[in-house]
């Protein structure tokens, strides 16, 4: 039960200023519950989809893997692996998603020497399911990005939920009912000592006029 | 604005397509390596951290750690051994957290 106040004027209006304060601010926690949560759900469907793109993706690129391995030795595979002509770079944007802080991912290859494609090593020595995979890896890449950026955003969003989640049951469940409670309370005191008071003039009243 | 790379942990076989794209691959063979790699790649600042799942698997309790830091994003793929559900399961949960239920059509158990 929550605790017992001073059953007085100025806690009543104290309690009630409290309680209005209170229900506004339920209220805006709720709305922004939903508008999360609507985010929210758009993330993650999205995700999902894409991550089973991705994933479908990778497999293929481990089974050419596996078959460029089988064709070659694995020392030709790792040693035309060994030096790579480009390097990835990501620009790191930070956003925001109803005042969660997020961050976007653009991703860009940028050539060490040579001509701008993938491959590293000449066609003569490497089977042609390397290139395969490289080719096809090379495409999930920027899913892949797309990817992390998305999950990344619905991770960060859970957590928001549930602490927005968490405030809004409190309020709402808790705090709310404890101050409707005391105000009720107060408000029956008030009364009880009112009439009581009322009582006790009219008695003093009947003795004086018998008096 | 600022650049960043990208990184991938797995087993050799996983994460050997990814150097040649640019990403700076990080092959480790146990647990342990995989969590000190982990750990390396958050200090320096990548933008993002690829996992391959037979490895994440030993050390999903690392990668929490960094769930609600807004960056790096740790991101699990499926490594050599082809999918093994864990990223799915992990996007479960964050669902799961967020809304109080399982909303994502189940697909296994």
């Amino acid at each position: 039960m929550q605790t017992r106040v001073n059953p007085n004027r100025m806690e009543l209006l104290r309690l009630r200023a409290r309680l209005s304060t209170a229900e506004r601010g339920h209220k805006l926690l709720k709305d922004k519950h939903d508008e999360l949560m609507q985010r929210f759900l758009e993330l993650v469907w999205e995700s999902r989809d894409l991550r089973e793109k991705v994933e479908a993706q990778l497999e293929s690129v481990s089974t050419s893997m596996v078959l460029a391995t089988a064709t070659a030795s694995p020392a030709v595979i790792e040693s035309a692996l060994l030096f790579p002509k480009q390097r990835l770079d990501v620009q790191v944007r930070h956003d925001s998603i109803v005042g969660v802080p997020i961050v976007r991912f653009d991703h860009s290859w940028e050539s060490v020497g040579g001509e701008a494609d993938h491959y590293p090593y000449g066609p003569a020595h490497t089977p042609a399911d390397l290139d395969a995979a490289i080719k096809t890896l090379s495409e999930a890449l920027s899913d892949l990005v797309r990817l992390a950026e998305l999950e990344k955003a619905a991770e960060l969003l859970a957590v928001e939920l549930e602490r927005t989640r968490r405030r809004v049951n409190a309020l709402e469940y808790v705090l709310i009912p404890q101050l409707q409670e005391s105000i009720r309370y107060i408000t029956m005191k008030l009364d009880e000592a009112e009439r009581s008071n009322i009582v006790r003039l009219m008695k003093v009243k009947q003795m004086n006029e018998q008096a | 604005m600022s650049k960043n790379k990208i990184a991938v942990i797995g087993d050799k076989a996983s994460v050997m397509g990814f150097k040649v794209l640019g990403c700076e691959a990080v092959a480790v063979s146990d647990s342990e390596q995989a969590r000190v790699a982990l750990r390396r790649l958050v200090r320096e600042d990548y933008a993002i951290v690829y996992v391959a799942e037979n490895t994440a698997a030993d050390i999903l309790d690392t990668i929490n750690e960094y769930a609600d830091q807004p960056s790096p994003a740790i991101v699990l793929i499926p490594g050599s051994q082809g999918s093994l559900g864990i990223g799915m399961e992990k996007m479960r949960r964050a669902a799961e957290k967020a809304v109080g239920v399982d909303i994502l059509p189940g697909n296994e158990e």
